[in-house]
């Protein structure tokens, strides 16, 4: 029991949790402010999620690039990178699979995995430009990473426009059905919500990132190097390796979350005019999730039901979607500002002490 | 249509799409030099677009004053926007690159969700009747070619380039301007010399802010002449990669931003001539980032950021 309450006034878990309150209070002031009712749209928030089964299946479709992105993100940082680029890890990672899935003839059990691996390669080559750039030019990855990423969009399009979009179409064809990851069993008992394999990738990628992490000679080199790069160096580890390897593995998940979107949920691209934002998102989920295999997974539940229960909230309390924008930014601006959440929980913490 | 007549052009548009790079550029500048990594450039070009159209739209009846008056607000706007970002990073030592991704995000959802409510439920201001008009300064616009080109432009612009000026003379010709890049290459030294550290770098990121909002203002209140969701899509990312790639100096930054402006003037240009039968449009969407990334790479040159760049700086630390 002491060994509970430990947990729950540890810093790593108080602050994303105080960085949320903090962040849905944000969000309630700002619909105050608008003339909104506050405790009814987060209440038809979270009937839109939990309502009925169609929303709640869509919502773990919601879900699941989130955890993809998250990884990625989390990968990163635990190598001390900052991975600003799962946004266009994730892009390359539909053109891929699209492109693939299109263009390629194979029964499924090989054109889907193909696809998959097309996505997963093409986001981790994304990323490991980067780390390149990083390891052996010394150039910072977030400034790459932000440029990669509207690269990335523009050079889908070109794709898409120059190979797999018809004439005067704003969207790919559809890509052949041997490539789907979509489970139709699972989709009608959810009322034809969109649920694929992809989920369940998801958190494999999640068990795979866990092991990959803490229980190999890898994983242990790229967190010492994220940890001190020149204990490291001094030790005999590649620094410059490791810094590739970092960018491409989180690239990878980024990837894969791209096509998995597309096999699974779309089955087509469109030109994009904006980024999709699930990359964007990741860096709060990772952030959130104190980039550990389970934060990553939590946290993405978190900002899938935030982000999906925002038309609730519209429909049921008439608050404009993008208020849940404001209560993410909230959220990661409070997280990163953990000295403002410590200094509120100041008095909080002292006391627990006193306690125990 | 002539030769002379299509550069004449380029050069105009150029002008007039390099114009908001510049501020928010320049506004940048202010920030990285002072140490302050400031990728939120986005963000407060956005808040300074959103100011700008909907307090020019209150402002109508003003006539040709309500786009001034739209444009001071958004200077306001963009340095009580930057206010959190300079708190999270130098007070509270916060992740700079995360507190400016917050930034990002919030004004991105913020300014959408008060369009709404301040218009309707539309996501977009309506179309602006008194936008700023383009001087034909000194009736120099009257000259054949070159009076197009460079002589009828927006009033921002001319702000713009004078703004450089400014900067360039504040940066290097002031004690301002000698603390602040001092604040941002050697923080300690500065302290040690006497130089409070937090508040020059409070005032770059104001400034910064300010700046910024300048440009998205300029956006809003030429080109555009409303405010949606995509009226700034990313030239905050682009001003950002024109500071690095003018080597955070403002003539360079100058430099940097017309080339980017040319980049996007030219998007105009081979749509009208036809030319993406020969380059792909989207070839030149991606040549501002890609040119980055190489210079960055030293390929094109090499760039050296602040020496205390998104250092959060320690009272007494070494």
């Amino acid at each position: 029991m002491n060994k509970l309450g430990q947990i729950f006034i540890k810093e790593s878990f108080l602050v994303p949790v105080v960085a949320i309150i903090l962040g849905l209070l944000t969000g309630a002031i700002a619909m105050l402010a608008g003339g909104f009712d506050p405790l009814l749209a987060y209440q038809s928030l979270l009937n839109k999620v939990f309502g009925n089964l169609y929303n709640f299946g869509e919502t773990i479709r919601q879900i699941t690039p989130l955890i993809f992105t998250g990884l990625s993100v989390a990968f990163a940082f635990r190598t001390g990178l900052f991975n600003i680029g799962a946004e266009g890890q994730f892009i390359m990672g539909m053109i891929a699979s699209v492109f693939v899935g299109i263009t390629v003839d194979l029964p499924f059990y090989l054109h889907a995995p193909l696809c998959l691996l097309a996505g997963a390669l093409a986001g981790g080559l994304w990323g490991a430009i980067a780390g390149y750039l990083k390891a052996f030019r010394g150039v910072h990855e977030v400034i790459t990473t932000i440029m990669l990423n509207w690269t990335a969009l523009y050079f889908s399009n070109y794709i898409l426009n120059a190979f797999l979009v018809p004439k005067g179409e704003q969207r790919s064809e559809d890509i052949k059905e041997s490539a789907y990851i979509s489970v139709q069993w699972l989709s009608e008992m959810f009322d034809n919500a969109r649920l694929h394999w992809g989920t369940l990738l998801a958190l494999v990628a999640a068990v795979v990132f866990y092991i990959l992490l803490w229980k190999t000679k890898t994983g242990f080199e790229l967190r010492a190097v994220g940890f001190n790069p020149h204990a490291s160096e001094y030790a005999g580890m590649n620094v410059n390796k490791n810094v590739i390897n970092a960018m491409l593995i989180g690239g990878v998940f980024a990837g894969l979350g791209g096509a998995c979107e597309v096999l699974g949920v779309f089955h087509y691209q469109a030109i994009l005019s904006a980024m999709p934002g699930y990359g964007f998102d990741g860096i709060a989920v990772a952030l959130i999730g104190g980039n550990t295999a389970v934060g990553v997974v939590l946290g993405a539940i978190l900002f899938g039901v935030l982000t999906y229960g925002a038309s609730g909230m519209n429909f049921g309390a008439g608050v404009p979607v993008e208020l849940i924008r404001v209560v993410i930014a909230s959220v990661i601006f409070f997280v990163a500002a953990h000295g403002i959440v410590k200094y509120i929980l100041k008095p909080v913490i002292s006391k627990k002490k006193e306690v125990l | 249509m002539d030769f002379l007549q299509i550069i004449s052009n380029l050069i105009h548009d150029t002008i007039v799409f390099s114009t908001a790079l510049i501020f928010a550029a320049l506004g940048g500048l202010y920030s990285e030099r002072s140490g302050v990594v400031n990728i939120a450039l986005e963000g407060m070009m956005i808040a300074g677009a959103f100011t700008g159209a909907v307090v020019t739209f209150f402002a109508q009846d003003m006539g040709v004053l309500a786009p001034w008056i739209g444009f001071a607000a958004a200077i306001l706007a963009g340095a009580l926007f930057s206010l959190p970002h300079a708190t999270a990073s130098i007070t509270f030592k916060a992740d700079q690159v995360v507190s400016g991704v917050a930034l990002n995000f919030l004004a991105a959802g913020l300014t959408v969700y008060l369009t709404k409510i301040i218009f309707d439920g539309a996501g977009q201001t309506t179309t602006l009747s008194t936008v700023f008009s383009k001087w034909n300064l000194l009736g120099l616009g009257d000259i054949p070619y070159l009076g197009h080109a460079l002589f009828e432009a927006y009033p921002t612009s001319y702000i713009a380039f004078l703004l450089v000026a400014i900067t360039w003379y504040v940066l290097y010709k002031t004690p301002f301007g000698l603390r602040l890049r001092s604040v941002g290459e050697h923080p300690r030294a500065a302290d040690t010399a006497g130089i409070n550290v937090k508040r020059v770098r409070y005032t770059a990121v104001l400034i910064s802010g300010a700046l910024a909002a300048m440009g998205g203002a300029t956006i809003a209140l030429t080109t555009t002449s409303n405010f949606s969701h995509n009226t700034v899509s990313g030239q905050g990312f682009i001003a950002l990669a024109a500071l690095i790639f003018g080597k955070w100096h403002p003539l360079g930054a100058l430099a940097a931003a017309l080339f980017f402006g040319i980049a996007q003037a030219l998007k105009g240009l081979v749509q009208v001539y036809e030319l993406t039968a020969y380059i792909p449009i989207e070839f030149i969407y991606m040549l501002p980032y890609i040119l980055t990334i190489l210079v960055l790479a030293g390929v094109v040159g090499r760039s050296k950021s602040p020496a205390a760049l998104g250092k959060p700086y320690e009272t007494g630390s070494r």
